[in-house]
């Protein structure tokens, strides 16, 4: 123990980090294959890797708290959220002054305050607005997110960067791992998401069903709950009223005029229980959060993390669902990828003539029975072939569209291309990213082999 | 006047998220708790930040020690980017500073004080709590604490992070829940044996009705009342039981369609099996109306008088069930038709609730206690939620130290998942036997690895023997782990241990949901963890 001096020096790093060091030094026997315990290994993990949290909320202010004192010294946040007062009783890095703040902003700063050391670079924006290649600079993905779309759009992104070799097998290198954590109330789950050896999270889609709505016309002519009143006067009689005015949820005004409309029509029914808090929560769709499941999950997806890059331990295999309605209730489940996969498969196969142009390929994807993609944008190996915004980028791209794919694509035979656009899912237009395996159809064999080396 | 109104509804909208789990109610509860913290390291302050968060009352942390370089490294709260500020500081007030920041509403105080020598010299300091939680000690101090609280009737949490491992273990005599609110439980809509009102309404409905708007709004309460009734009919009033019996009776139901695509139809037959239900009290209830504390005198909690109440309440109004829950599920329907079904449900639930009040006053005035001391509005929670109450009582630790239940303890080995957490459960106990001996934990110091490695194995079979388990193989490998781990308390496994402590808290604060029953073992290798009831 260094004995206390009147000016105390700074602690060593290796003072500072005494517990995580005992994990990373010593060898064991439960730990991952490639684990090489070291004294070293926190400064490398430090050094070298950089992760990115998507999402700054319940789960991203913990998640970035548990990485930075977890040895991860290099972290991106990124979210497009400002901070909202019902967000205090469990965003712990945000204060009431802080309201109508970026969340990512305030979070990154909030940590870098207390964790010396640590840096956080925070991205106010859209995860659609980044391009592609600024995911590829990180090891790993942690994702806090609440929206299906959002997970389902950060794992094509990921799965995207997954490359097959000639016999359609994953190369290891290429795969991006994710952890994922999600909440509700007292229920949460985990997951590690190992691109082209785990399910991604395509592959259990099915574990997210869609949100019930309810038929119009029970809305309309028979309505029996309070929810039903209050999605008449929001779903029906807002537009009858106030035509061409768009309904905006965040605006109190709104709201209310919502709950009297809702509470009206549910006296005229003899209908009981429309309160304020309900029409908020039916409008909004509010998900009911508390800290201490944030906390537990995503204390279990920083573990992850820490593990997949330093190998100290195994890994989650490789879906654990929390329960606490019912005592502490946890579950680990082991799904199995789906091969047929269309995001993190090794890509759907197109054949091509030579002479297709880029626009017949753009028109080709909107039929395309797997595909169904409107709008599209189409990027190989980090490069713009076609980007229908910004303005500028599609006016730079538009001559291309009357050229060869092959051409474009520098008469190679056998190519991933990255699609971008709206496709279907769940009778929902969705921004979504597809990879695909693009074959021209007459081209020798032989330079397959080669292109697919050589990328 | 608009100022007043913001400052009302402020924390309405601050925590709308959760009032939405737990309400009002819930909330209030949580407002008038006040949790003592044994231990500010990573694990306690984690569980005390998710606490303050959501609105605890007060909060009251013991710790003697002062800010390591080492809680730098794993400890948020104590941390500053200016790592000189913090170091040598008291950790307590440290930590506490960081959790007034949190939340202004909550009471924040601490206490210079190691929790062991608080423990040893001023055990009635704890009987102020509603809730201690006890992180990182070692089971001879939780062993004199858990005796301390269970004698003044204060809920005690413990917790443990310990490398990629931990526990959480709550002890209490008893906690009686009467909103467990589970996820899936079936409606209470009586089909087996509606009541005069509720068969009248069925009968003056006709299900025969050609009008195809009519007839594919006639909500499937009404359906299977009457179809029931017809089975019964023309089987010597029973109804149907044997699978043979529910295929045909399903295919009554769908006799009766006048198109396929009838919504209230297609509900109907799902819902089918409802007609056929074992009428009555489930076991769960049975045994809490059979509990000898279902006899009651003027000691009784609220909870046992009206347990008292139900069991007279069956013989009697009941003939056989407990009052009604008065709810009903959404159903395709006329809204009229499903208004007057609800407000049906409503009246039998009142009657029920009634009756309740009714005996609830004749035993409160026979055990000497006023009659109206019980409110109407905890009466009417309890009728509501007469099916799901829950009864949970712990073994004190020293019970579970020295009289373990050895089929349980066997079971859990023989069981593959359970057979991790139960090495875990007694290497952790091991451990603290061997720092008894050494003054300090296994695997401490990376030169004495291979020596601690067997004496950890000597203490672990010493604890199995006192359990009465002689001859029990530990696994070797995580023998060799918790040796590794040397009681690291690393961030993550601290911040997943103190969340769910966080949880049960709340869970025991607000006398919702079911807590933890038992310990509850965490397995940071491949994060299958266990509860284990000892």
């Amino acid at each position: 123990m260094a004995s206390p001096d009147a000016e105390a020096p700074p602690p060593t790093e290796p003072e500072r980090w005494r517990d995580l060091d005992i994990l990373l030094s010593r060898p064991g026997n439960l730990v991952h294959a490639t684990f090489q315990p070291s004294p070293g290994l926190r400064d490398d993990i430090g050094s070298f890797v950089e992760v990115l949290v998507v999402g700054a909320g319940g789960l991203g202010c913990e998640l970035l708290k548990d990485l930075a004192l977890s040895g991860f010294k290099n972290l991106h946040v990124i979210d497009m959220d400002t901070i909202d007062v019902s967000n205090l009783n469990r965003q712990f890095l945000f204060r009431v002054q802080d309201v109508g703040k970026p969340k990512a902003e305030v979070a990154a700063k909030r940590v870098m305050e207390r964790v010396s050391g640590v840096n956080i670079v925070p991205h106010f924006c859209r995860i659609e607005d980044k391009e592609l290649e600024f995911y590829n600079q990180f090891q790993i993905i942690v994702l806090g997110l609440d929206s299906i779309e959002a997970r389902s759009y950060i794992n094509s992104v990921a799965c995207g960067f997954l490359e097959y070799d000639s016999d359609d097998k994953p190369i290891p290198k290429t795969a991006k791992p994710m952890v994922d954590g999600g909440t509700e109330g007292f229920k949460g789950h985990a997951r590690v998401i190992m691109p082209g050896t785990t399910p991604c999270f395509e592959c259990n889609i099915w574990l997210f069903p869609p949100q019930v709505k309810f038929p119009l016309c029970t809305l309309a002519e028979t309505p029996r709950t309070a929810a039903h009143c209050i999605e008449y006067a929001h779903l029906i009689k807002w537009d009858e009223v106030h035509t061409g005015k768009p309904f905006d949820a965040d605006n109190a005004e709104h709201m209310q005029w919502i709950y009297s409309e809702a509470l009206q029509r549910a006296e005229l029914f003899g209908i009981s229980g429309v309160t304020y808090s309900l029409t908020q929560g039916v409008v909004k769709n509010i998900i009911p959060a508390i800290a201490s499941t944030n906390a537990i999950i995503s204390a279990a997806c920083a573990l992850e993390a820490l593990k997949l890059v330093s190998g100290c331990s195994k890994s989650v295999l490789n879906y654990l669902t929390y329960n606490g309605l019912v005592g502490t209730h946890i579950k680990v489940t082991e799904f199995v990828r789906d091969t047929d996969c269309l995001v993190c498969g090794p890509g759907t196969l197109i054949e091509l003539d030579t002479s297709s142009t880029l626009s017949e390929f753009i028109k080709m994807l909107e039929k395309h029975p797997k595909l169904l993609m409107s709008k599209a944008s189409v990027t190989h190996e980090g490069n713009n072939l076609y980007m229908q915004s910004p303005e500028v980028l599609e006016q730079m791209t538009r001559q291309n569209l009357s050229i060869p794919m092959f051409e474009l694509l520098k008469g190679a035979s056998f190519v991933t291309v990255h699609v971008s656009g709206m496709a279907e899912s769940n009778g929902n237009k969705v921004s979504s990213l597809r990879k695909l395996r693009v074959l021209f159809k007459g081209v020798e064999e032989a330079s397959k082999m080669d292109t697919t080396e050589s990328s | 006047m608009a100022a007043a109104a913001v400052a009302v509804a402020e924390p309405k909208t601050k925590y709308d998220r959760q009032l939405r789990i737990w309400g009002d109610q819930g909330q209030a509860a949580l407002e008038k708790a006040s949790i003592c913290l044994l231990n500010s390291g990573p694990t306690g302050t984690e569980a005390l930040k998710n606490l303050v968060l959501g609105g605890i009352g007060s909060v009251t942390v013991v710790d003697g020690s002062k800010v390591e370089p080492s809680d730098l490294g794993n400890n948020f709260l104590c941390n500053s980017r200016v790592n000189k500020e913090c170091l040598g500081q008291s950790r307590a007030q440290s930590v506490c500073s960081f959790l007034q920041e949190l939340n202004d509403a909550v009471k924040v105080k601490y206490v210079e004080e190691s929790p062991g020598t608080m423990i040893d010299t001023n055990p009635s300091f704890f009987s102020q709590f509603t809730v201690v939680i006890a992180t990182q000690l070692p089971e001879s101090s939780l062993l004199k604490l858990d005796g301390i609280c269970r004698a003044a009737d204060i809920v005690l949490v413990a917790a443990r992070s310990y490398g990629l491992t931990g526990l959480v273990r709550v002890s209490v005599k008893e906690h009686c829940v009467i909103e467990s609110k589970p996820d899936h439980f079936l409606d209470d809509l009586r089909l087996h044996n509606p009541w005069t009102e509720l068969k009248q309404f069925a009968k003056s409905i006709d299900i025969c009705d050609k009008d195809p708007v009519v007839h594919k709004h006639t909500p499937y309460i009404v359906i299977l009342v009457r179809l029931a009734e017809k089975w019964a009919d023309a089987h010597d009033g029973k109804l149907p039981s044997t699978r043979q019996e529910k295929r045909e009776f399903k295919d009554l139901i769908r006799a009766h369609m006048l198109n396929v695509d009838e919504e209230n139809y297609k509900e109907a037959v799902e819902s089918s099996y409802k007609v056929s239900v074992t009428p009555g009290i489930s076991t769960e209830i049975r045994q809490i109306i059979d509990d000898s504390s279902s006899e009651v005198n003027l000691s009784s909690s609220d909870f046992w008088v009206l347990v008292a109440a139900l069991k007279e309440f069956i013989a009697n109004e009941g003939n056989g069930d407990l009052p009604l829950e008065g709810t009903i599920p959404d159903m395709t329907s006329q809204t009229e038709y499903y208004v007057s079904l609800q407000k049906i449900y409503q009246a039998k639930a009142e009657t029920d609730c009634l009756a309740m009040e009714h005996r609830v006053k004749n035993i409160l005035k026979r055990i000497g206690r006023h009659p109206d001391s019980i409110s109407r509005a905890y009466i009417k929670t309890f009728c509501k939620n007469a099916r799901k109450l829950r009864v949970c009582r712990y073994r004190s630790m020293e019970e579970e130290f020295n009289a373990p239940v050895i089929s349980e303890v066997q079971k859990y080995f023989a069981d593959e998942d359970s057979c991790f957490a139960m090495n875990f459960y007694i290497l952790l106990r091991a451990v603290d036997r061997l720092a008894a001996n050494y003054s300090r934990l296994p695997g401490i110091f990376d030169s004495e690895i291979d020596e601690d490695v067997p004496r950890l194995k000597v203490a672990a079979v010493s604890v199995l023997s006192d359990m009465g388990l002689n001859g029990t193989s530990l696994s070797e490998d995580l023998v060799t782990e918790v040796c590794r781990f040397a009681g690291a308390e690393i961030h993550p496994v601290a911040a997943f241990i103190g969340g769910v402590a966080s949880q049960e808290v709340i869970k025991l604060v607000t006398k919702q949901f079911v807590p933890l029953m038992g310990t509850f073992i965490f397995n940071g290798i491949d994060l299958k963890s266990q509860v284990l009831a000892l």
